[in-house]
């Protein structure tokens, strides 16, 4: 009898171990998530937000770019389609931190921003919208520095739509 | 569902070259559709690789990227059989990740 009244305890007292495991074994997922996964927080709104390219280069940067030989900037002369203009940069700059790319014309100039950790190289290239002909301008933090490179896409179809 | 994310790493000597596409309109906000209203902007934000726990490149993107996004980059300190993981997340709060092993 005694034995008959301790097993609904005894089941409670697993049940609850179970779902306490349970709980800890779901808390690891979501932290081991959150911590693998891209953070919108760190996304610079007011930089992509600015319409002129200064003043997008100030707001992202806090400071003036100064043109540079030894930033890379490959980009097409002319751009038969603007709504995907293949643009790489590099450099062999030292303690690149970011690189990010610019186009001068679009409604919002400030298109890509790259962190760019030690070991990581200061190369990368990507796939760019242009709203029209337009410079394209590089820019890569060394030394705490900003160092840029223009170039000028003739755009024949405009990658805005519209 | 299949992932949006397509990637491929490859190690050679200490470098490790990663190519990505990622499936997704980025939508600029600029263009209107058939009936003549604006299509939303909808685009990646933040798109992160990850190599043994710390991020080894980020990209901050606006809606001038061009739609399905492609993007290369290198790093040192990987070796063949590596994870390496890929993670987005969007203006709209959506995101996708993925797992690649380093070839």
């Amino acid at each position: 009898m005694a034995q008959h009244d301790n097993r609904p305890d005894r089941t409670r007292r697993l049940m609850l171990k179970g779902s306490l495991a349970g709980i800890g074994l779901s808390l690891t997922g979501l932290w081991q998530r959150a911590r693998a996964a891209a953070d919108a927080a760190i996304w610079p709104k007011d930089a992509f937000a600015q319409k002129a390219e200064a003043d997008a280069i100030k707001t992202l940067y806090g400071k003036d770019a100064e043109a540079s030989d030894q930033v890379k900037l490959d980009a097409p002369e002319i751009a038969e389609n603007g709504a995907v203009v293949p643009i790489a940069v590099s450099s062999a700059l030292p303690n690149v931190t970011s690189i990010a790319i610019l186009v001068s014309e679009n409604p919002n100039p400030l298109a890509a921003s790259y962190k760019i950790p030690a070991g990581t190289s200061a190369m990368v290239a990507n796939r760019l919208k242009m709203a029209k002909t337009s410079k394209v301008i590089a820019l890569v933090e060394s030394n705490g520095k900003i160092y840029s490179a223009t170039k000028e896409v003739k755009v024949t179809v405009g990658g805005c739509g519209g | 569902m299949p992932s949006t994310i397509r990637v491929r790493a490859t190690a050679g000597g200490d470098t490790t070259e990663v190519q990505a596409l990622v499936q997704h309109p980025m939508d600029s906000g600029f263009v209107k559709d058939a009936s003549g209203n604006l299509i939303p902007p909808h685009h990646i934000e933040v798109l992160e690789f990850e190599h043994g726990g710390k991020a080894v490149f980020t990209a901050l993107w606006g809606p001038a990227v061009a739609k399905d996004p492609y993007v290369k980059f290198s790093f040192k300190g990987a070796q063949k059989g590596d994870d390496l993981t890929v993670s987005w997340v969007d203006n709209k709060g959506q995101s996708d990740s993925l797992v690649a092993k380093i070839q």
